[in-house]
């Protein structure tokens, strides 16, 4: 059902872990509907993104989609990495089966709000960057039988 | 730890017994004649049904003309909830039945509840058992069928049969179980437990697939499901399946007759299982009823971890599993019967689903443990939730995003 490339950064997550005074980090995604992510930037003065760690509950696309989403805007400017789509993850994964697509989704999010917590805590702003969503299934009923 | 395949997905489907395949071969090649004809090619074939219909009367105790061979056990669900309703529909349109039944029987009660029909869901306690103060309150006199099931596929739970068929009897209500998990794994009788329908499959005691039966009591007046021919006592048309009934009956025969020691052993090898990952494996919790429990079943829920992600794992340790986490349903929700039991989503995504089989082994058992302790301890050193709950849960979590 996976791709190798999936499977093999869902076996070997790239950057898994936590970065001390993060200069931003974001957690999306909720437990309820079960995948969240959690994603740490260390950013210099330039505006480069010089390390990154994430952590992720989730299935193996969640995990890998964020293993994935660390190297792509590793040594990145802030400015490129908002380019980052969940599209461009899934490609470079070779692909994700379509219920898995908001497994990427979450990778972008991610990075999003990691970078949200960055510009706010420097008082700066990033071009196309809003502020994240918040939570995205709080409001979702219970469906009952 | 070897690279061999350790099995414990029982419930999901099992190994044809070698025997259940060499009772199952001649039909394929020597005694292929059609049961409908005259001549004495298909001899055996009539006697190979006639025979698998006396073995399944012989184990659930009734009578050989009440047993009705299927294409499989959702089959059997369908036909006994469909053709029920159709035919008792001039006395009422309610049924009642639960939350946590196998969607065999959920998604046909909903289908009825399209055409007219009103269906009660009965909730389940903590332990996923039926309350029968609340079924006797559920009733109403246009209550036509009572469908419970005998045991649950993910957590395992034995259901209060017995009871319920007694109040469907005081109330001259049809009662079915779906009895797909608990056939020949638990004694079975239709008279005493006041049965009138029980839907079982092959596949899941070490016989083939596509083969499953309905038992109807006699006197029950549902029509036939499949319109053509005359087989199964023009109830079911359509030529036998030979070789699988065959093969049905020789499983049921053999898992009949070893029940006792062999779920004895099977029982031991669970509480085993069930004694050492709640020990070793911090916040970890068993679901369904510790006693009132399919010999061969375990779910686990592990704090912190997502099931789709230990499945695959175990699966690359090569050893088969199965999870009620939504990644693994295909669809945003876990598992229905792990939400009706109460557990939080969050707790119901992580859950794992060990079903044991007459093959499964102690070392097995053990090697499974071992994997289950690194894959648990892996995946919760990169959970965003167990970082949390480490630090006591109460640090700002950048961003806006509450997780808890």
């Amino acid at each position: 059902m996976y791709s190798e490339k999936v499977m093999d950064h869902f076996q070997n997550p790239r950057n898994v872990g936590e970065l001390e005074n993060a200069s931003g980090m974001g957690t999306v995604g909720n437990a309820k509907c079960g995948d969240i992510m959690r994603m740490y930037l260390d950013i210099d003065e330039n505006q480069v993104i010089r390390d990154v760690r994430f952590k992720t509950f989730g299935c193996g696309a969640a995990v890998a989609t964020s293993s994935m989403a660390t190297e792509m805007v590793k040594g990145k400017t802030v400015q490129e990495a908002m380019q980052i789509t969940n599209q461009a993850v899934a490609e470079a994964l070779d692909g994700l089966p379509p219920v898995k697509m908001h497994c990427s989704l979450l990778a972008e999010e991610a990075i999003h709000a990691a970078l949200w917590d960055y510009a706010t805590k420097n008082h700066i702003t990033i071009e196309g960057l809003t502020k994240p969503r918040t939570d995205i299934s709080e409001e979702e009923e219970e469906e009952e039988y | 730890m070897s690279n061999r395949v350790i099995y414990l997905d029982n419930a999901a489907t099992t190994r044809v017994r070698r025997e259940v395949v060499d009772a199952m071969l001649p039909y394929f090649t020597e005694e292929y004649g059609n049961a409908s004809t005259i001549y004495s090619l298909a001899n055996g074939a009539k006697s190979a049904l006639q025979k698998s219909r006396d073995v399944m009367a012989g184990i659930l105790g009734c009578d050989s003309s009440e047993i009705y061979f299927t294409g499989c056990g959702s089959e059997s669900d369908n036909w006994a909830l469909k053709a029920a309703a159709e035919a008792y529909r001039a006395r009422g349109n309610h049924i009642i039945t639960t939350k946590i039944e196998h969607h065999a029987i959920l998604h046909t009660c909903q289908w009825l509840e399209k055409q007219g029909m009103e269906v009660t869901y009965l909730d389940v306690d903590e332990n996923g058992l039926v309350d029968p103060g609340q079924l006797r309150a559920a009733i109403r006199p246009t209550t036509i069928l009572i469908s419970v099931m005998f045991a649950n596929n993910e957590i395992g739970t034995i259901e209060p049969v017995r009871e319920i068929g007694a109040i469907a009897r005081e109330h001259g209500i049809l009662f079915h179980t779906d009895a797909v998990q608990a056939f020949c794994q638990v004694p079975i009788r239709v008279d005493e437990m006041n049965i009138d329908m029980l839907s079982a499959s092959a596949h899941k005691l070490n016989g083939p697939k596509g083969v499953g039966l309905l038992y109807i009591r006699k006197g029950v007046k549902i029509r036939s499901f499949l319109h053509g021919g005359a087989q199964e006592r023009k109830r079911r048309a359509g030529t036998e399946n030979i070789p699988g009934i065959a093969g049905f009956g020789r499983a049921a025969e053999i898992a009949a007759a070893t029940m006792e020691e062999r779920t004895g052993r099977e029982r031991e090898l669970r509480d085993y299982l069930i004694e050492r990952v709640l020990r070793e494996i911090p916040y970890s919790r068993l679901n369904g009823s510790r006693t009132k429990r399919l010999p061969g079943n375990a779910n686990f829920s592990f704090q912190f971890v997502e099931g789709e992600s230990m499945l695959i794992m175990l699966d690359m340790a090569g050893i088969c599993a199965s999870s009620g986490s939504a990644c693994t349903s295909g669809s945003l929700d876990p598992s229905h019967v792990l939400l009706a039991i109460g557990l939080p989503h969050e707790i119901a995504h992580g859950s794992l689903r060990l079903t044991l089989g007459h093959e499964t082994t102690k070392e097995d058992i053990d090697d499974t443990i071992e994997h289950l302790k690194e894959i648990v301890a892996k995946l919760r050193d990169m959970s965003p939730l167990y970082e949390d709950f480490m630090k006591g849960g109460r640090e700002r979590r950048g961003g806006k995003n509450d997780v808890q």
